[in-house]
């Protein structure tokens, strides 16, 4: 039986879709623990013994349940149309990874563009969020968004494109395929530095602390969800840590030497998890560790240090390359 | 439409003149009990505050007048519910002013080892719920609030030890305290202490070496000295702001003298200074414990022991007013007597309430985030601010 190529994607698609939503959940549950353990807690733990392993589904049984509220005075269209909007882009940066040479929904030539570019896209769903929800703290919380994220998202492009500028390549398996000898993380000076901005940068276009001015329950409650119940607020929340995960993904990608390890062919994917959730892991370490800065000194970082600073490592990456010509080191 | 007209809706809508009214409290994650905040913004810069307090009113002044001198020390003590050592202690020196009471000295040292404890309690629950409205629930700050809340666990074990209870005593009563230290109590205080003190090097550690704290914090909410003493700040805020003034030191209670101690003083005036202060503070405080204990003499704890009947307590009549140093700062009590079993009238003065006034002139130009770093810094507990 023969199936039209664009039957295979919806396939593959959904496979990944899935097994990407359960992932998420199970991320939830490992970031809880991790925090747990750095606050001498023990976490989440009674259900499902040992160590609380059904908690995420019990998680989204209960928001499923809940009541979903939509305030009187909100705008409702865009109100209900938020989530999905946000959640969107979201879901779709994964469509561009493939988990090992082959595996993957499609490998684009201009896979890094795209991942960039589709991940930028959330703060329509967000902004629209604290917009229809007509209420105080959500809007503060938008107009913190949309400063916080066009700030750091040119930093973040910047530095993800020292890895497309040292392999010569937007696609992702090419990019994988140029660190064959060295992971770009190794990379002499202009690896570390890279991989350096695009941890913080990461932290900020994932909005979390230090950088989490545009949640900040200290502040706005909770930001621009503040309204949200049940299963739109379920959605806001998956697609935040999906967002995160596939910036892992991508972090692992471009540094990290994606599949490459040691052992078999077949162990890829497994390594490629392995350095995803790390990157996942440092980010949580920091979360857990310190207090969050203001927007103005937030903008005064990205504007003032981290964009320079990247832009002067993307023109010493493009010397560096026009030296050596491209292609792996 | 003419055009002048016209040109005048533009100017409103769109000149940067608009102003948002935002509501911070009553019920908000960081209004530390309920404390109504009214911020006129701009953007995100605070043009205007308006503090509203008063939600958690409980008459505490007109009890006082029902309740007599050996009911009312247990309620003292909901006041100040975080430093209820403290309150307590300043209702039970008040009576023993007016009907000259004797203390037993054992009963003193007692005393401010039960407050020096305190303040090390409410210290702790300060600087986690502190960092929690800089860090947030789900960040950073949670991680240093569950330390401080674990430290702060080992004192309210401690107290459940002398007293029974974890948050509210009734350990004070008129002319001593009504619990002896159990056997061995000493030896578990000074093992607490201990503890404490290394830990608190590791939350310095962890607080004072992060530029992010330290922007978040230094040259934040300047108190200058001079409105410090215009509005009467008292405790760690007027520390903060370079004067030395310590009821402890300025005007000796229970036995304060015979200890040694150091008034920290920081002259920045910021939310940095008042944080060290605090945590200079601690030190001193598990100086004192330790002094104390070690000269904690024997015999009775209370001049009048087996007080049982309620109206048993008569007092002369006259008037009084005592002080002593709460966590918070100077906590003050005036009571009048006519000579019967409770007070004619009775007056608190609230350190948090007087702290709180200093709001309105500190919070004007920051930022929205900014006002849960001063609030914080503050640390007010509204059983005391509204009483």
């Amino acid at each position: 039986m023969t199936l039209p190529p664009a039957a295979w994607h919806a396939i593959e698609a959904f496979i990944v879709l899935n097994a990407l939503l359960v992932l998420v959940a199970y991320v939830t549950l490992l970031e809880r623990k991790f925090a747990a353990r750095m606050q001498s807690r023990i976490g989440p733990y009674y259900v499902g013994r040992p160590h609380g392993w059904l908690q995420p589904i019990a998680d989204a049984l209960k928001l499923m349940m809940k009541e979903d509220i939509v305030p009187t005075a909100s705008d409702r269209w865009v109100y209900n149309l938020a989530p999905i909007v946000f959640l969107l882009p979201c879901l779709l940066i994964f469509a561009t990874i493939p988990f090992a040479p082959d595996l993957g929904v499609a490998d684009l030539n201009i896979g890094v563009l795209f991942f960039l570019a589709v991940s930028s896209l959330e703060i329509v769903g967000l902004f629209m969020g604290g917009w229809g929800s007509n209420n105080k703290y959500a809007l503060l919380s938008a107009m913190r968004a949309v400063n916080q994220i066009i700030s750091y998202d040119l930093p973040f492009i910047f530095a993800a494109l020292v890895p497309v500028l040292l392999a010569g390549s937007m696609q992702m398996s090419a990019i994988v395929a140029a660190q064959q000898g060295l992971w770009f993380v190794a990379y002499p000076v202009v690896g570390q530095l890279a991989f350096l901005a695009f941890l913080v940068a990461t932290l900020a276009a994932e909005n979390r602390v230090p950088f989490d001015i545009l949640e900040a329950e200290s502040e706005l409650v909770a930001g621009f969800r503040v309204e949200y119940s049940g299963m739109k607020f379920a959605l806001i929340q998956l697609g935040e840590y999906a967002h995160m995960l596939g910036t892992s993904f991508l972090g692992a990608l471009l540094f990290l030497g994606g599949w490459l390890g040691p052992g078999p062919a077949a162990l890829g994917p497994v390594w490629f998890l392995t350095k995803a959730i790390l990157i996942f892991l440092v980010v949580t370490w920091v979360r857990w560790s310190f207090v969050r800065i203001r927007v103005d000194q937030i903008l005064a970082i990205s504007w003032k240090l981290l964009l320079p600073a990247t832009l002067a490592l993307l023109l010493a990456t493009g010397l560096v390359v026009a030296m050596r010509g491209p292609g792996g080191a | 439409m003419p055009e002048t007209q016209t040109k005048q809706v533009v100017e409103v809508g769109y000149g940067g003149n608009e102003r948002l009214m935002m509501n911070m409290g009553p019920q908000h994650p960081s209004s530390h009990g309920v404390f109504r905040m009214i911020l006129t913004l701009a953007g995100e810069t605070v043009v205007g505050v308006d503090a509203v307090i008063g939600y958690l009113h409980r008459c505490h002044e007109k009890l006082g007048e029902t309740l007599t001198y050996v009911q009312y020390p247990s309620i003292a003590s909901k006041t100040d519910y975080v430093a209820a050592m403290t309150s307590e202690l300043a209702y039970v020196c008040a009576v023993e002013k007016i009907g000259k009471f004797e203390v037993p000295r054992r009963a003193q040292y007692l005393r401010v080892v039960a407050a020096e404890l305190q303040r090390i309690a409410s210290h702790c629950l300060w600087l986690g719920t502190w960092c929690l409205d800089m860090g947030g629930a789900l960040g950073g700050g949670a991680t240093v609030f569950l330390y401080c809340i674990r430290e702060r666990e080992m004192v309210l074990d401690r107290f459940e030890e002398l007293t029974g209870a974890r948050l509210l005593y009734g350990f004070h009563q008129i002319g001593g305290t009504r619990y002896d230290a159990p056997p061995g109590w000493d030896k578990k205080v000074r093992e607490t202490v201990d503890f404490i003190e290394a830990r608190i090097d590791e939350y310095e550690a962890m607080l004072e070496d992060n530029t992010f704290f330290r922007v978040r914090t230094q040259g934040v909410g300047v108190i200058s000295r001079e409105l410090a003493q215009e509005v009467g700040v008292s405790g760690p805020l007027i520390r903060g702001s370079g004067v030395s003034y310590d009821v402890r030191r300025a005007e000796p209670y229970s036995s304060y003298q015979d200890f040694d101690f150091v008034v920290p003083v920081e002259t920045a005036g910021d939310c940095y200074a008042r944080y060290r202060v605090r945590m200079v503070e601690f030190r001193q405080s598990i100086r004192i414990v330790r002094q104390a204990l070690d000269g904690l003499p024997e015999g009775p704890i209370s001049s009048r022991p087996g007080v049982k009947s309620v109206g048993q307590v008569r007092v002369p009549k006259g008037e009084g007013y005592t002080r002593v140093e709460g966590a918070r700062g100077e906590v003050g009590c005036y009571i009048v007597s006519d000579g019967g079993p409770k007070p004619y009238r009775m007056k608190w003065r609230g350190a948090s309430f007087s702290n709180l006034a200093v709001l309105p002139h500190i919070v004007p130009g920051h930022k929205v985030a900014d006002v849960v770093a001063i609030m914080g810094s503050v640390d007010p507990v509204f059983g005391e601010v509204d009483r």
